[in-house]
């Protein structure tokens, strides 16, 4: 595994910002702009072949200047080996597509523009996949709520399904059990009163 | 039907093609799957496949649940074969935490997870038939899978959504009567085979219905990044359990059956010739699991304490307190585990970011990419090959919408 990422250091300089072996997984970290020709890479030389895309991902870290993280798994059926590439993309950046090089990248890009709000530039369709006809917003972004913003129902005197804003019978329930000791403030109500006394 | 009165002298009609819907509510789409097929006559032109209607936002959910939380979503993924997706999940986790899984447990999954191969095979083969045809096959494998189920019930308490799978092992050891009681029903399923092989395999129907349909080649494989049988019908031997071993499939002795011609009779072949192989590596796994008793969790963080512990030791019971409300932390790192799936390599990428909560969990289905490649797959067939494509791709809603 050593062997390969110094490989494909030495093939490709400009291109490897930084690579990792964490727990048998070999990462490597490229700018955004060489996604498209480091995947045809990856696919074409001889001692990588990585022939097959296994996923396309997507993280949100909302604190960080380049917002998003996309996360590429490669496999090699030949070699036996596989890889994983991550580049970082701001909010208002676009990514090129790899549908060219491998066909199967396409639900995977669909799926990262439905959940995150990605755009690739070249890919063929690129319309919502996963989430309602219609649909708003990118759910698996952070600032998502997990109840969404709609709900929908059918209504008996419209004889459909009407669209309404979701309206929650009781509050949402996020249970933060992270360990009371460290993570949660014991602020009872009154004792701001004698911080500011003193 | 679908002309215009073009031309007043010649009389020509303008053709043009036929859009119909295939689904979401039809029997042979095999959940909630919505087809836009543009027909030329009976040939199919174009296939676009609209998914999205069993979509639950698991990844989402799971984002607010703690590790343990979730391992129940995964029986909720692929509902067939559901201790398979359980197990993917169980091995991410384990793989951060460093945990070493007692040896009794690995023999266990191992020993589940190809009863639900049989299980997922059973019920895909079965159904395939059904698609084209025969009533009768989708019958007799119920029965089976009836009693595959009582096996699951008896080691977990459900017959479908187990959680049996947990972080570190496994969550109840199996009674010796229960080992009897699988054998004796691995004695008994190679009659069935037979007899199910009798009905289907020859069947002309079956074969004018499946023989040169959907045919797979190496390089569609790779392309559209396929996995599982939809490979091996193709004639090339890639099996995780063998190619990545993972648990402790290296010591077991089983074949990997290949297909010729990767249509879809031959993915039919394989996945029958794969259950007789299951049923080999089940009498080794019991075999083995008579010989080894032990723990079958390993107990630390990761695990409850044992009950009778919790009864007089105060640190027990606390462990226990916390683990089933805060959960355990998973140090910060990323992961992805991979297992083969009877429907073809399921995967887990984990980023946790060192809390009780995965920070982002993405689910890898082998039928999102199968389905995926419909379009290319169908491309010039007739209508009716629609269901015995799909029938063979194996697909099931639950992981490919998630």
């Amino acid at each position: 595994m050593e062997d390969l990422a110094a490989h494909i250091e030495m093939k490709r300089p400009d291109a490897v910002l930084s690579h990792s072996i964490a727990l048998d997984e070999l990462t490597v970290t490229i700018p955004s702009s060489e996604v498209a020709a480091f995947t045809e890479f990856l696919k074409t030389d001889q001692t990588c072949r990585f022939s097959s895309l296994v996923d396309i991902t997507a993280v949100d870290y909302p604190g960080r200047e380049a917002r998003f993280e996309v996360v590429y798994h490669f496999l090699s059926m030949y070699q036996n080996h596989r890889i994983r590439v991550k580049t970082a993309v701001r909010e208002d950046e676009m990514l090129a597509s790899i549908t060219e090089i491998h066909a199967s990248a396409d639900w995977f890009e669909r799926e990262v523009f439905d959940m995150f709000g990605i755009i690739f530039t070249g890919h063929p369709d690129l319309r919502r996949i996963l989430t309602d006809y219609g649909f708003r917003g990118h759910p698996l972004r952070k600032d998502f709520p997990t109840t969404g913003y709609v709900e929908v129902r059918y209504d008996e005197s419209q004889k459909r399904v009407v669209y309404e804003p979701v309206q929650l019978v009781q509050e949402y329930r996020q249970f933060d059990f992270l360990s009371p000791w460290e993570g949660a403030k014991y602020v009872l109500p009154g004792d701001e009163k004698g911080e500011e006394a003193k | 039907m679908d002309g215009e009165f073009r031309d007043i002298q010649t009389n020509e009609q303008k053709i043009r093609n036929f859009n119909i819907n295939f689904g979401p509510q039809h029997p042979a789409a095999h959940g909630v799957l919505r087809l836009v097929l543009e027909l030329d006559g009976e040939l199919v032109e174009r296939c676009d496949p609209h998914i999205g209607l069993l979509h639950r936002g698991t990844e989402k959910l799971m984002e607010s649940r703690t590790y343990l939380q979730n391992l129940p979503y995964f029986d909720r993924l692929d509902y067939v074969g559901t201790m398979n997706q359980e197990h993917a999940w169980c091995l991410a986790i384990e793989k951060l935490t460093g945990t070493e899984i007692p040896r009794r447990a690995s023999l266990i999954r191992v020993l589940y997870c190809e009863i639900g191969r049989i299980l997922n095979h059973l019920l895909n083969v079965t159904t395939q038939a059904l698609d084209v045809g025969a009533l009768t096959p989708p019958l007799w494998g119920f029965e089976q899978r009836e009693q595959l189920m009582m096996f699951y019930e008896r080691a977990s308490g459900a017959r479908l959504h187990a959680a049996y799978f947990r972080p570190g092992g496994v969550h109840q050891d199996l009674t010796p009567e229960l080992l009897d009681d699988i054998e004796a029903w691995c004695d008994k399923f190679p009659e069935f085979m037979q007899d199910l092989g009798d009905l289907v395999t020859e069947n002309r129907i079956f074969k004018q219905r499946n023989v040169d349909i959907g045919v797979v080649t190496e390089e569609d494989i790779q392309t559209y990044g396929f996995s599982g049988v939809m490979v091996r019908g193709s004639g090339f031997a890639w099996d995780l359990r063998r190619s990545q071993p993972y648990e402790c499939y290296d010591e077991f002795d089983f074949k990997i059956p290949v297909g010729k011609n990767g249509d879809c009779y031959d993915r039919y072949l394989c996945r029958m010739a794969e259950m007789t192989e299951s049923v080999k590596i089940m009498r080794q796994a019991i075999d083995k699991l008579r010989r080894e008793p032990g723990d079958v969790l390993a107990r630390g963080k990761l695990t409850p304490p044992r009950r009778a512990e919790m009864k007089t030791s105060m640190e027990a019971l606390i462990h226990h307190f916390k683990l089933y409300t805060e959960g355990f932390h998973v140090p910060e790192g990323e992961v992805y585990a991979s297992v083969e799936a009877p429907k073809g390599e399921f995967g887990v990428y984990l980023v946790a970011d060192g809390t009780n909560k995965p920070y982002r969990a993405k689910l890898r289905a082998p039928g999102f990419l199968h389905l995926q490649a419909m379009d290319h797959i169908l491309k010039g067939h007739q209508l009716a090959d629609v269901s015995a494509v799909l029938g063979s791709l194996d697909i099931v809603f639950g992981e490919v919408d998630r």
